[in-house]
């Protein structure tokens, strides 16, 4: 499905250059779970981005369903990324003033779905993630595995081919992340590739590949049988309502 | 263009905003707001202005015989100065530049009008027919005095409305014979006269008639003519010339102060048209300050607005948001505001002017103060330009940089 070849990618500070990415190869099919890895600087962060097209790359080939993706406007970009790209990020980023219904809908407002349509749809996805009952709260009233999982929502309502999750679980206990690696993992279940970015080994360990970055190379690139994310009981796709739901009399 | 949807994304930010919103639809309001005031009030400043000169025609100069106050030629000051129908052909057919020209002479005493049982005590001006434009003088029925009234010593009068309205009431007034002293004149006219009610009150009758009719030799009171399309320092060359043809006549000081009195309204029209200009141009000045500081407060906040939803951009992109759906998306809600609040600024203003025009009384300095609507329109519209482009800018750059970047400022 995706495929880059010889991907490399520098930052200009000031006048020193940073070669961040030196010669990517790496191809992924639809519905794998891959997490990165690496020390800090390995330029995993910069993968994830060049693989989201919210930052461009100097050299190779980003190739998804065959189609050359280089240079591409932003307009394009943006279409390209509202089609077939879904993104959690570490801090969330859902839009404050927003609920959690209006943030899962957004995507949708892009491609011109009718606002109707739009709310039931983000019912929909909220309840998968296992929160239709916080439906109307502000992201400030959630705590934070609720507000990544309203962004997981949102990232998966425009049914996207893969999806892409930087840290999804950094800012998070682990409590509260094997919560958010559950859903992730139902989303995989789905066919939905997923791509996270981590530094935690227990976190990879929920995945089914795992791939080393070191100094913007790919050092190893290995797969394994993953474990599943729910050692402790967890709101997800197919699992009973959520805790909080459930501390409730 | 404006769907459902975007009203509601707008209304969000707005509603998120209250404060932010409230700040730039008050300078854009307050800056209209100040504008509309401003220019109004200048306008009743000047038609306040133009209604004082609207009786006489501004282009015209007033000569009174005085007494003289210096010694000329071994003659003793104090002689009385004494026009006659002589001097009146001097200043129209030496002075260069006459255009209409008149001599005015009074009957002395008082004068009883009458016709048949109706009388009043009315004054009589006997006049040239060219009398007419200096004073501009609208007739409403008949005609003015003409040549032939003047040359034929016709016993012709023109009545004043309130003249016409004492002696006739409603009946027509044209044809009727009146009585002034004692001698029959036939009204040939009725006049109106946008100057005081006693312009209204007054018969004219021709100037030869009268010196014949009334016993007043050949004197003249005053001699008046306008200057055409004379400049300023046309018409006090004129004033000179007069001065020293008459001066000449007389045998007075040309530059005697007391033996003539010249009433120049070109000079007085002139100094007040300049002295409007002043108080124009400083209005403008003063609004269009106003207005750039309504420009400068919305831009500022257009700058932050962008600059502080910078992160929500990023967001917005990353799900899907073309360049150009966020700037559309800030443009919308500045030229919303900026719009709604200029609109409101504009009607707060054109109420404030009404309320004034109401609340002062009709006074010669400052009447019904009003503002161009034109002007109003183009000054909210330039502010709603302003705000959108103010917005756009930071808009454009904020869509523009990759959604990473705008991601990244935690």
């Amino acid at each position: 499905m995706i495929r880059l070849r010889g991907i490399h990618k520098s930052y200009w500070m000031g006048a020193n250059r940073l070669h961040v990415l030196r010669g990517i190869d790496l191809a992924i099919a639809p519905g794998e779970f891959i997490s990165i890895m690496g020390a800090s600087g390995s330029g995993k962060s910069t993968l994830m981005n060049v693989l989201g097209l919210l930052d461009n790359y100097d050299e190779g080939e980003y190739r998804f369903d065959g189609e050359l993706l280089k240079d591409l406007s932003e307009t394009r970009a943006a279409r390209v990324r509202g089609e077939r790209i879904g993104f959690v990020f570490q801090s969330f980023h859902l839009i404050p003033f927003k609920t959690a219904l209006e943030n899962v809908a957004l995507p949708l407002y892009y491609r011109k779905v009718p606002r109707r349509q739009r709310l039931r749809l983000a019912a929909e996805y909220l309840d998968k993630v296992g929160l239709s009952d916080r439906a109307t709260h502000l992201p400030r009233e959630l705590s934070g595995g609720q507000q990544q999982r309203v962004a997981i929502a949102r990232a998966l309502i425009s049914q996207p081919r893969i999806l892409l999750a930087d840290e999804p679980t950094g800012a998070l206990d682990s409590q509260t992340s094997r919560e958010v690696m559950a859903v992730l993992q139902g989303v995989q279940d789905e066919g939905v590739a997923v791509v996270i970015v981590t530094h935690e080994h227990d976190i990879a360990e929920m995945t089914d590949r795992v791939v080393h970055l070191v100094d913007g190379e790919i050092e190893s690139d290995r797969r394994q049988e993953r474990r599943a994310a729910f050692d402790v009981p967890v709101p997800g796709t197919q699992l009973p309502p959520p805790r909080e739901a459930t501390a409730l009399p | 263009m404006i769907d459902f949807d975007l009203w509601q994304e707008i209304l969000d930010t707005v509603r998120r905003n209250k404060l932010r919103t409230a700040l730039t639809g008050f300078s854009v309001a307050w800056g209209i707001f100040m504008l509309v005031v401003l220019l109004g009030s200048g306008t009743g400043l000047q038609q306040g202005v133009e209604y004082q000169f609207r009786d006489d025609a501004t282009n015209s100069i007033f000569v009174r015989a005085g007494r003289t106050s210096l010694p000329h030629q071994g003659m003793r000051p104090g002689r009385d100065v004494q026009f006659d129908t002589r001097d009146y052909d001097t200043v129209r057919d030496r002075v260069p530049g006459v255009e209409h020209s008149s001599g005015r002479a009074f009957i002395r005493g008082s004068t009883i009008v009458r016709y048949r049982d109706e009388s009043g005590n009315f004054s009589v001006r006997a006049v040239h027919p060219g009398h007419q434009f200096i004073e501009k003088t609208l007739v409403r029925q008949g005609r003015f005095l003409n040549e032939l009234d003047q040359r034929e010593f016709r016993k012709s009068a023109v009545i004043g409305t309130l003249v016409a309205e004492a002696l006739f009431g409603k009946s027509p007034a044209i044809g009727r014979e009146i009585e002034i002293n004692g001698v029959f004149f036939q009204v040939v006219g009725v006049f109106d006269d946008d100057g005081s009610e006693q312009e209204r009150e007054l018969v004219y009758v021709p100037v030869s008639t009268a010196q014949r009719a009334f016993g007043g030799r050949d004197r003249l009171a005053q001699i008046l003519f306008t200057t055409g399309d004379a400049t300023l320092e046309e018409s006090q060359e004129m004033e000179l010339s007069v001065k020293e043809l008459l001066a000449n006549r007389h045998l007075f000081d040309p530059a005697d102060p007391r033996a003539l009195f010249v009433t120049n309204n070109v000079e007085n029209f002139q100094r007040f048209a300049s002295l409007m200009a002043g108080i124009r141009a400083f209005i403008w000045v003063v609004g269009i300050g106003t207005l750039v500081a309504g420009v400068v407060g919305v831009s500022n906040i257009m700058m932050i607005a962008v600059k502080e939803r910078t992160r929500e951009i990023g967001i917005r992109k990353a799900v899907g948001a073309t360049p150009f759906s966020v700037v559309r998306l800030v443009l919308e809600e500045t030229v919303l505001i900026t719009a709604i609040a200029g609109y409101a600024g504009l009607v707060l203003g054109v109420f404030t002017l009404e309320g004034l025009a109401r609340a002062l009384p009709e006074a010669d300095f400052f009447r019904s103060p009003q503002v161009d609507l034109g002007v109003a329109l183009s000054a909210t519209l330039l502010l709603v330009v302003a705000g959108a482009l103010a917005g756009f800018f930071p808009a454009r750059r904020a869509a523009a940089i990759r959604p990473i970047e705008a991601l990244r400022d935690e």
